[in-house]
C-alpha cells in the first residue's frame, strides 16, 4: 500500500468534456460574414490567432470558411494579426 | 451579372463631401460599367487594427452592387488610382452571402441570436 495512495469511496467523477458540436450545422448559419467581428472572435484566441478545429468545434467545411472570413478581416484591418490580450 | 461586395477604407484626412462626391464618383463609374448598386453602407471614421500608411485611422465604406464580370478589371484600375484610397477589397458574393446581406438589412437577425455559444 503506497502511503500516499489515496482511497476514495465513491470514484472521482472526472469532468467529461463538453460535447463539441458545429454550431454552423446546428443553426443553420450558411454565410460567415468577414464585417461581423464579434462573431468571428469566438474563432480566434486571445492573440488572435485562429483556433483549430479541434477546440472550435467547427466541421471542416465550416472552419474553411471561418478562416477566409478571419483572413479577409485581418487584411481589411478590422482584425488584428497579431495582438495581446484581445477580447 | 455577379454579385459583388467592396469595402473601400479612405484616407481619414477626407473632408465629409470629398467622401460623398468619391462614393458618387464609383457609383457612376458602376452605373456606367453596366452594373447596378444594390446597397451603399458608409461606415465614416474608425480606427484601424494596425497602422495603414502610418495612419490609425480610416474611413470605411462598404457598397454591394451587382457588375457583369469584365467591368472589375477597370473598377479595379480605378480604385488602384485613387490616391485617397488606404485599401480595398472586391468579394464575391454567391447566394447564401446575398441572401444573409438581405435578411441582415432587413432586421432578420433580431430575434436569432447566432452568437450564443
Amino acid at each position: 500500500m503506497a502511503k500516499n495512495e489515496i482511497k476514495y469511496l465513491t470514484a472521482i467523477k472526472q469532468e467529461k468534456p463538453k460535447k463539441k458540436f458545429c454550431r454552423f450545422k446546428k443553426y443553420g448559419i450558411k454565410y460567415v460574414d468577414y464585417k461581423d467581428i464579434e462573431f468571428l472572435k469566438k474563432f480566434v484566441n486571445e492573440q488572435g490567432k485562429l483556433l483549430p478545429r479541434r477546440l472550435s468545434g467547427n466541421s471542416l467545411k465550416y472552419q474553411r470558411k471561418v478562416t477566409e472570413a478571419v483572413k479577409k478581416a485581418r487584411q481589411m484591418s478590422l482584425m488584428p494579426f497579431v495582438t495581446d490580450l484581445y477580447k | 451579372m455577379n454579385n459583388y461586395e467592396l469595402m473601400v477604407i479612405f484616407t481619414p484626412v477626407l473632408s465629409e463631401e470629398d467622401f460623398k462626391t468619391s462614393q458618387k464618383k464609383y457609383q457612376d463609374l458602376i452605373a456606367e460599367l453596366g452594373g447596378s448598386t444594390v446597397h451603399t453602407n458608409p461606415w465614416g471614421l474608425k480606427s484601424l487594427a494596425y497602422p495603414i500608411q502610418k495612419k490609425t485611422t480610416g474611413i470605411y465604406w462598404v457598397l454591394e452592387f451587382t457588375l457583369p464580370a469584365e467591368g472589375i478589371e477597370k473598377l479595379k484600375i480605378q480604385l488602384l488610382r485613387d490616391e485617397q484610397v488606404m485599401r480595398h477589397m472586391v468579394t464575391r458574393l454567391d447566394k447564401y452571402a446575398v441572401e444573409y446581406n438581405y435578411t441582415k438589412r432587413n432586421g432578420g437577425f433580431a430575434k436569432l441570436d447566432k452568437t450564443e455559444a
